[in-house]
């Protein structure tokens, strides 16, 4: 399954539609990496809302997306994770250090907005 | 003996997405929360990835069990690898020899209620996890 990416102002939106096997999400890590260049994107928002479980391999995969989406300039933030999701992900042992995350995708837009501010008055 | 079997084969990674749903589908028939759903999920994610890491493939068996009037969802991982050399130390939080997180074995056993490894080198891996209803 490819998970469609969007551009909307100077962010990339992919929405996980339906659970991903390992292959599909890495394969949408890279098109996201790729995509932050093409695009010129600012900020990486990744809807998860409807993924049923963040295992250890989702998580690794979304911190080295979010590692790879900084060092091209872009923060990664990581939206909608179920409450339910969250409870097993930290019963697990897996924290997302180092990721941004955001209730919902307006969320974690708002973040992005404000980062974005705070940069630009840290030039002035 | 499980009264409600489902036998899955692991070979590919798409194999542990539908184990895992299978596994939630069914464990959905007792009266489990949608949280405790979702961790019998991960822990299944966990360990049928285990199955295609290390041994390449496998099997996970998901059964409905009772035991004292309580019921549960009983979960047989088995494969035919390497075998792990030191259990103790594979349960351990942050260990691995795949690059991964090291969380994949602990963290099932923290996610479920029972518990049990057994591994021998050259023949293979079995774990064996129970959650039972509240």
């Amino acid at each position: 399954m490819l998970v469609p990416i969007l551009k909307e102002g100077d962010y990339l939106i992919a929405s996980i539609p339906s659970p991903l096997n390992d292959t599909e999400l890495l394969q949408l890590r890279d098109a996201l990496v790729e995509r932050v260049d093409r695009a010129e994107a600012q900020g990486v928002l990744v809807d998860v809302s409807r993924v049923d479980v963040m295992d250890s391999f989702a998580v690794r995969t979304l911190s080295s997306l979010a590692t790879m989406t900084t060092l091209r300039g872009a923060e990664t933030v990581v939206v909608g994770i179920q409450p339910e999701v969250a409870s097993a992900m930290a019963q697990l042992g897996l924290s997302l250090q180092g990721i941004e995350t955001a209730l919902d995708i307006p969320d974690g837009a708002a973040w992005l907005d404000e980062r974005a501010r705070r940069s630009i008055h840290a030039g002035d | 003996m499980p009264e409600t079997e489902l036998q899955l084969t692991i070979g590919v990674d798409g194999d542990i997405v539908t184990a895992r749903q299978e596994g939630r589908r069914l464990a959905g028939t007792l009266s489990f929360s949608p949280s405790d759903l979702t961790v019998i999920a991960a822990a299944i994610s966990e360990v049928a990835r285990n199955i295609l890491t290390y041994a390449g493939s496998g099997h996970v068996d998901i059964g409905l069990i009772e035991r004292g009037g309580r019921r549960g969802v009983t979960i047989v991982a088995r494969d035919e690898g390497p075998g792990i050399a030191d259990v103790q130390l594979a349960l351990q939080d942050g260990f691995s020899t795949s690059g991964g997180l090291g969380l994949g074995l602990p963290g099932a056993r923290r996610l479920m209620d029972d518990f049990e490894i057994s591994s021998e080198i050259g023949q293979g891996t079995v774990v064996t996890m129970r959650k039972w209803t509240r």
